[in-house]
């Protein structure tokens, strides 16, 4: 099946307090939220900020909204007032995110 | 709609806001003719310490240089329609913010109002030397601080509305506290209420980043469309006695508020859902709903409370060198293996004339840029052959001098570098660096006065 990147299926938004990101992920279609869940982990979160050599990725989830929230800790070379980036905030940061790829046919939603 | 609703506007969601932004949010909420007030924020993390070193030059300055062109245009309506206004324009001077409020209001000829300041989130003025030792953190002992300022709540705002202040103006207090401050004078929720002071929090919260509400921060052509993004409406919460809220936005701007744009600033910055810290409140969002009753008009419920938290966080500020920058544009044929050349030209300079560059950073922007780390530690996917790239050279030094020098090699790259560049720009910034602590809540006492 087509691998698709999560920009399909879900927006993002990127906050930032001191040296930590805070990147929400939110399902367009509650229907994609198992999917979600079950792709969209804590491992991969991490795998895809490598370079930014996060300490821990947390993910907490919220079903309620189909929505869940990562936060990767020391990621943004000191935060607003140390980075050397031109986004030193790391606004850009959720649309990375949203490149990250999935399968929709690997998982369809819970089992009826 | 029953009086037993506060409403709230937010007129300013950061210092570089838009002036006019709450020009048709007053508008709506003097014909909405309810209780109502308006709310502005102002201080981010690092504009309080640019605040304080403007007081240390001009003991008068110190507060929100631009205060004066968010509240002109909408001064006299709010004190015509009784609406009181909140904001922590006061920066590093809450008192002198009041004494432009004052001077505005009489240049206005609306005499002398009733303007109250929040006081006591300086801890510069406040902490002993030995309440410092436990709290300061290692690696700025020593170290000159230029502002520390704690995040003060909602208690001391919601005593000045109370006692009938039109304008109170803040200095540091957390962002939500601004609409929770007016909801507790209002609703006469108690202290402890947890439940109903984490709801007003969370109505602060999603009011505090002002369009990021109703459509900004959100646009995504194609995916995510939002309408006539250039008046988007700055947002006003609809708060009933038990905390629930309906965000919606002022008839005939643009913008919109729907299900996801309210739960993108929902989580916002939040971190764990079920623990927001707050000075009020921790706030638990497990439970939270989100409905989209009607047209750009979505409600909030479900939102639980549990108790303060014992401390207070502070964001402490130091001197923290210079900054140099410097851009220069190649484009065509081999642009990006030309703008590479003339980052390792400028790095090379850099050891030759033994520069004390603490770090420094390479952006090739059209190919990698912002979502690398300082370190340049990314690899774009594609776009290793791109045409219209621009090199960004970014340094830390410890002094002026020396980020001079090195904004001065990008500018040498016009003659001395690889071909065909141009558009060079060059600056060099003091820097602030901050950090954080947590205080114990006694050390601290928050209190409020008239200013006349």
């Amino acid at each position: 099946m087509t691998r698709i990147a999560l920009h399909e299926l879900a927006h993002a938004r990127t906050g930032d307090k001191g040296n930590r990101s805070c990147i929400s992920l939110i399902a367009y279609d509650p229907a994609h939220w198992p999917l979600l869940v079950a792709q969209v982990t804590e491992a991969r979160v991490a795998e895809l900020f490598a370079h930014r050599r996060p300490t821990t990725v947390r993910r907490y989830l919220l079903p309620r909204l189909q929505a869940m929230n990562f936060v990767l800790d020391d990621v943004l070379d000191g935060g607003v007032n140390g980075a050397l980036n031109l986004d030193a905030h790391g606004k850009a940061l959720s649309s990375l995110l949203l490149t990250l790829v999935v399968d929709p046919a690997d998982v369809a939603g819970p089992p009826p | 709609m029953s009086t037993n609703l506060l409403r709230i506007g937010c007129g300013a969601g950061f210092a570089g806001d838009r002036w006019d932004a709450a020009v048709p949010v007053v508008e709506a909420l003097a014909a909405a003719g309810g209780p109502a007030v308006l709310m502005f924020e102002t201080l981010a993390e690092r504009t309080l310490a640019l605040a304080q070193l403007r007081r240390r030059q001009q003991p008068d300055a110190g507060w929100e240089p631009t205060l004066d062109r968010f509240v002109r245009p909408v001064l006299a309506r709010c004190v015509a329609a009784g609406i009181p206004i909140v904001g922590n324009f006061g920066a590093a001077n809450p008192v002198g913010a009041a004494a432009v409020v004052q001077g505005l209001a009489r240049e206005l000829g609306l005499g002398p109002l009733r303007v109250a300041v929040v006081e006591g989130d300086d801890l510069l003025a406040t902490l002993t030397p030995d309440q410092w030792a436990e709290v300061l953190p290692a690696g700025l002992r020593g170290r000159e601080l230029v502002s520390a300022n704690a995040y003060l709540g909602a208690q001391e705002i919601a005593a000045a509305l109370r006692a009938g202040a039109q304008v109170v103006v803040t200095g540091r207090v957390a962002d939500p506290a601004l609409a929770l401050g007016p909801l507790i004078a209002h609703f006469g929720w108690a202290e402890d209420d947890w439940d109903r002071l984490a709801a007003g929090t969370m109505v602060g919260h999603l009011l505090e980043c002002g369009a990021q509400v109703t459509g900004g921060y959100f646009a995504d052509p194609g995916v995510k469309d939002v309408p006539d993004l250039a008046r988007v409406g700055f947002p006003i919460a609809e708060v009933a006695a038990d905390g629930r809220c309906v965000i919606t936005k002022p008839a005939g701007t643009g913008g919109c508020v729907t299900r996801r744009t309210v739960i993108e600033q929902l989580l916002y910055e939040i971190h764990d859902p079920a623990a927001y810290l707050t000075p009020d409140v921790v706030a638990d969002l497990t439970l939270a709903e989100v409905h989209e009753e009607a047209a750009d008009r979505v409600a909030l419920s479900g939102v639980r409370g549990h108790a303060r938290p014992p401390t207070l966080k502070a964001t402490l500020c130091h001197e923290g060198g210079w900054l140099a920058e410097g851009e220069i544009s190649y484009d065509g044929a081999g642009a990006a293996a030309r703008a590479r050349l003339g980052g390792d030209v400028v790095a090379e300079r850099v050891r030759l004339l033994g520069l004390p560059v603490q770090a420094l950073r390479r952006d090739l922007i059209g190919v990698a840029s912002v979502f690398a780390d300082d370190a340049g530690r990314w690899v774009a996917p594609a776009a290793q052959e791109a045409e219209d790239v621009r090199l960004r050279v970014a340094g830390a030094t410890p002094d002026r001098a020396s980020a001079e020098a090195l904004a001065r090699e990008v500018m040498a790259l016009y003659t001395c570098g690889p071909a065909g560049g141009g558009g060079v720009r060059t600056s060099v910034t003091p820097r602030l660096a901050s950090d954080s602590c947590y205080v114990p809540r006694a050390w601290l006492r928050p209190g409020w006065r008239f200013v006349p």
